[in-house]
């Protein structure tokens, strides 16, 4: 039971991005269209589950005065090892998140995650949490990508949903309207929040 | 000389580190409640980050290439910038109490800001020579300095404004972001 709780408890009671306004480099900069927010979830996905395992696995062994370079080393391990496997796959995406993949080593989130759960739980807790994070994490980029996608393009995921006639909004694609998205996206949710609790006082 | 002001000049107003490259979002939108924080944030950003371009320039040229190891790239720069940030807190505290005091506090901070990592990555993938590295690295500083103490002045007005409660925290400061790099962006025919 608590493992299940581990593992929802990212996807929306602490979203890493909506409630706790982790990693919002990588969210704000590679969101221009679905499939480049898709990738990198994925991506950051990827390196928290390993790092919470390994970092769970060796979580006796550090002593606590260097722990943290020790866990930012772990991290930036797997990071270099994307770094690297991305290029050779999916050289276009790549090429699309530049220095966002390198960046993933200075994501709040992991490290976050790491120093206050990994490095105090046992290892099925700590796989728990990395994917609840992971896929959280993941849906909020992918979410933000959709939205600024869809009006900045007209389409998701290269899939064209709005007629030939729309005029694209050209602001979606640039910083501007990353920012500003994610303001209202942000808003939206707190709103969906706040009426939950105003019900679930009703009813108590 | 006129290359190197164009370069400046860029950074901070064009190529604003957090405007539009999205580097260093975390403390801009963390401690920029108050102006005097904000600065705080700014220099000691800016401090560090010289430092930072200078030794992540060395190490790469000098340790990394040499000995064929640019795939060590990440691992080295999180090492030397997390260290470096140490070094830079205990030498401050040792020499210089009073600039301690305005940006101590800051500093553990700064280990975590991808600016930073961002900077020393940027500079490598541009191919900039030393005296370009040092200058971008001062931009790159002055520019997020000039955003954090920009958003934290709105910031503090709004404090007395009267928002609706799901734009409060975040939403309204992201959005107020995002107004800023539209203006920001105005700026782009200028340089």
């Amino acid at each position: 039971m608590s493992l299940l709780n581990d593992f929802k408890n990212g996807l929306w009671n602490e979203h890493p991005i909506f409630r706790l306004l982790l990693g919002m480099c990588p969210l704000l900069a590679v969101t221009t269209t679905a499939e480049y927010g898709l990738a990198m979830g994925l991506a950051t996905l990827f390196v928290i589950i390993c790092a919470e395992i390994v970092i769970s696995l060796v979580r006796n062994l550090i002593p606590k005065k260097v722990r943290i370079p020790s866990f930012i080393i772990i991290i930036a391990t797997f990071v270099t090892i994307v770094d690297y496997t991305m290029p050779a796959f999916f050289p276009e995406i790549a090429d699309a998140l530049s220095i966002f993949i390198p960046l993933i080593v200075t994501n709040c989130l992991i490290l976050a995650r790491v120093e206050a759960f990994a490095s105090r739980v046992s290892l099925k807790r700590a796989i728990a949490d990395a994917l609840g994070m992971g896929i959280g994490f993941t849906w909020g980029l992918v979410l933000l990508a959709g939205v600024r996608e869809l009006l900045g393009d007209g389409s998701v995921f290269g899939v064209q949903i709005l007629g030939e006639g729309f005029p694209t909004w050209g602001i979606m694609g640039l910083p501007p309207g990353a920012y500003i998205t994610l303001g209202i996206i942000l808003a939206v949710i707190n709103q969906i929040i706040r009426m939950r609790h105003k019900k679930t006082r009703e009813v108590s | 000389m006129e290359n190197l002001l164009l370069l400046f000049a860029g950074t901070v107003l064009v190529n604003n580190f957090v405007l539009a490259r999205f580097l260093g979002v975390c403390p801009y939108l963390g401690v920029s409640r108050q102006v005097d924080t904000a600065f705080g944030m700014g220099m000691a950003t800016t401090f560090v980050m010289v430092i930072a371009s200078v030794v992540t320039f060395l190490i790469y040229h000098l340790l990394l290439v040499p000995f064929g190891l640019e795939y060590l790239e990440i691992v080295a720069f999180i090492l030397v910038i997390s260290s470096l940030v140490q070094i830079v807190e205990l030498f401050l505290q040792k020499m210089s109490p009073t600039m301690y005091r305005a940006m101590g506090i800051f500093l553990p901070l700064i280990t975590t800001n991808c600016a930073i990592m961002g900077l020393a990555l940027l500079i490598v993938q541009e191919g900039y020579n030393f005296v370009e590295a040092l200058v971008f690295a001062l931009g790159a500083g002055v520019g997020f300095t000039l955003a954090i103490v920009l958003i934290a002045g709105i910031r503090e007005h709004l404090e007395i404004a009267d928002i609706p409660h799901s734009l409060r925290g975040g939403a309204i400061t992201l959005i107020i972001a995002g107004l800023m790099a539209l203006a920001f962006s105005g700026l782009a025919g200028v340089v």
